[in-house]
């Protein structure tokens, strides 16, 4: 890579008092991640964010599937603004990126069709006597991590070096097909070099890896997934990337979208089941972090809390790497202290 | 006409003050560069003969010397207006004035910034490289790859910044199909032994020889034509570029790699064809000049007084170019 420029164009990103909604998913597969955000937005930055009990899904994994109509989704947006003006917010901020893709869209259909918007006002009145504002400001929660990213690192315990070695690590950053692909200008960095995962990395003292497919989907791609019978072309998708990065040998892997956390860190188990593969050296497979939980991380929280140990590929030997404290015996203690039933180790991908 | 002021010392603006002079005009040639002919400087051969670019320079330049003309090189000119009925006066970026009957626009392209279609990785891979890297290439005789070592494969992609929605450039800069096609026969007259690659949406082969030429580049050079766009380059673990297309003929996504992709960079109105001909309220699509009428009046403007000719009006071969020029010229003398 001779030249960096692609960093050059930034997206407005509002400075405090956002509206938080939060993923229908990454509840599931990345527990800790969006109370990790809240807490870094509250406690380390002193941000304002509202978190709204209230809220619900986009619907977007049932739009993107045909299965949602596109009423119902405009109906649905709505919905979720109407809480936000309630609330008394106007910077609403998505934790998922396939929502943050459907705010996007409906915000540009109704610019460009303002009937559109009447009908969406229409539609919300009568369904829950409503009424809502277009947000002033939208922006994914990479975003605002990135944005202040230099304001948290000199909060941060550790840094992204080899403690062995001194070297920076070595970082592959995937991005949410819906972050930027669907409209360039409301990514950091537009669409072929989002910027917004790696200007993260170089910030914390990593080094982010330019790989052939960097660009390529991670493999979630809805019905790839949904539709039982096209799950071989959702693993072949991960299969290829993870053959484009494997030279490189990175440390581990950055993601901004709950489906590219969730296929990329899965998908190894399950490439590592049928063709005995794993794409790091020794057979861990390679660890898969969400913006949160590496922000977290880097600021000393705890791993567990952070929920790491729910992930496919263990990040202990990453832990080590970078020099971060953690208590292998909590690894499975459950809020109420009680350790809880250790889950089954898999025979194909190696864990310490 | 008694007196013309020129600006752009290209092979319009030369050609034109050349025929101007010998009839007895007072001609001043203006030039912002500290040299004329400076988009030709570094061209090898020039299609469809494979004349040498430093043949036509130096014929060039010996006109310059043969003729009356009074050159101003390093001479920025940023101002145009008309004065009075008769005349127009010129302004330099020093603040310096010069008055002439008539003007001649001839403040040509310049190359597509290839950075702007950054999907194709121009300034990121050291494998990506412009036609104007490449005609160096070839005339040096140097052609390498970013390791410095002889190409196994090189990808010629066409329409780079042409024919494009996503750079707003919708027209055909016209020169770019047979200029690939002459840079991969001789890319093949000095590397046999690499291979050559051609991605095209439709190949333009307008002029006289160009479609024998191309008939040429694959019965007797084995040049490859792949109809499709490249959707995007990458760099590889071992310093190769990685690219991405469909075969639109075969109807099948495609990936290879190469040690260099050349990208075909189209014609832009040059930074002085936007100023002046906004200036003088002649300005055209895209930029470029307007003159009066495609048909008879190619030359003329809408201002008294003001002609036009060669790229600062729409993408031209040097051929064109030159024939333009002696257009104008003898438009002006007409007056």
């Amino acid at each position: 890579m001779e030249k960096r420029f692609w960093n050059e164009y930034q997206k407005e990103i509002a400075d405090d008092h956002y509206f938080y909604e939060r993923s229908c998913i990454r509840q599931t597969f990345f527990p800790g991640s969006e109370a990790a955000f809240l807490r870094i937005l509250r406690d380390e930055l002193g941000k304002d964010i509202c978190d709204n009990p209230h809220q619900h899904t986009c619907t977007g994994i049932g739009y993107h599937s045909d299965v949602v109509p596109f009423e119902t989704t405009m109906t649905v947006v709505a919905r979720l603004f109407s809480l936000m003006t309630e609330c008394g917010y106007e910077n609403y901020v998505p934790s998922c990126v396939t929502s943050f893709g459907v705010f996007s869209e409906m915000i540009e259909k109704w610019e460009n069709d303002p009937k559109l918007l009447e009908q969406a006002r229409q539609y919300l009145w009568e369904a829950t006597k409503r009424e809502f504002k277009i947000p002033k400001n939208i922006a994914h929660p990479s975003d605002i991590i990135y944005k202040f990213r230099f304001d948290l690192k000199p909060k941060m315990k550790y840094q992204l070096v080899n403690r062995f070695t001194g070297k920076p690590l070595r970082v592959v950053e995937h991005i949410g097909c819906h972050y930027a692909k669907i409209f360039p200008d409301r990514g950091v960095g537009k669409a072929e070099f989002p910027y917004v995962l790696a200007g993260m990395i170089e910030a914390w003292g990593g080094e982010v890896i330019d790989y052939p497919e960097r660009r390529h989907c991670c493999g979630f791609g809805f019905r790839q997934y949904l539709v039982q019978e096209n799950r071989g072309y959702s693993i072949a998708n991960t299969k290829k990337k993870f053959q484009s990065m494997e030279p490189y040998e990175p440390d581990f892997i950055l993601t901004n979208c709950p489906g590219c956390s969730m296929f990329l860190d899965k998908w190894q188990y399950t490439i590592a089941e049928m063709e005995h593969k794993t794409y790091d050296k020794e057979g861990y497979g390679i660890p898969v972090l969400t913006y949160e939980e590496l922000t977290g991380l880097l600021l000393g929280y705890d791993p567990w809390k952070l929920g790491l140990q729910l992930h496919q590929v263990q990040s202990e030997r990453l832990f080590n790497k970078i020099g971060i404290a953690y208590n292998p015996d909590e690894k499975y203690k459950g809020i109420s202290g009680r350790l809880l039933p250790r889950p089954d180790r898999p025979e194909c991908l190696r864990q310490d | 006409m008694k007196s013309v002021s020129i600006i752009g010392a290209g092979p319009a603006g030369i050609e034109a003050a050349y025929v101007l002079a010998k009839q007895g005009v007072a001609v001043s040639l203006f030039e912002k560069s500290s040299s004329p002919l400076k988009n030709i400087a570094d061209k090898a051969f020039l299609f469809p003969n494979f004349a040498a670019a430093t043949d036509i320079v130096e014929q060039m330049n010996r006109k310059l010397l043969n003729a009356n003309i009074a050159q101003h090189l390093d001479t920025d000119i940023v101002g145009i207006v008309r004065e009075g009925e008769q005349g127009w006066k010129l302004s330099d970026s020093h603040g310096n004035s010069y008055y002439s009957d008539a003007v001649l626009l001839a403040t040509g392209y310049t190359p597509f910034d290839a950075h702007r279609k950054e999907e194709l990785g121009y300034g990121i891979y050291g494998g990506v490289i412009t036609s104007l890297e490449m005609e160096k290439m070839i005339r040096y005789n140097q052609i390498v790859n970013s390791l410095g070592e002889k190409p196994k494969r090189v990808v010629f992609l066409q329409c780079v910044g042409s024919r494009d929605e996503k750079t707003g450039n919708h027209y055909c800069s016209k020169v770019c199909c047979v200029t690939a096609v002459k840079q991969a026969i001789e890319m093949k007259k000095q590397l046999p032994d690499t291979e050559a690659y051609i991605f095209y949406m439709d190949l333009r082969m307008w002029g006289q020889h160009f479609e024998e030429l191309y008939r040429q580049s694959q019965q007797e050079y084995g040049v490859r034509y792949v109809r499709g766009r490249i959707s995007e380059a990458s760099g590889t673990f071992d310093g190769r570029v990685q690219i991405k297309a469909e075969d639109t003929l075969m109807g099948l996504p495609l990936k290879m790699t190469t040690d260099l992709l050349v990208l075909m960079v189209g014609m832009e109105a040059s930074e002085g064809t936007r100023c002046l001909a906004k200036a003088a309220g002649i300005c055209g699509e895209y930029g470029f000049a307007q003159s009066s009428d495609p048909h008879l009046g190619d030359c003329l403007t809408s201002q008294k007084g003001l002609y036009v000719c060669g790229t600062c009006k729409r993408p031209m071969s040097i051929n064109d170019v030159v024939n333009d020029a002696r257009a104008a010229a003898f438009a002006i003398l007409e007056g």
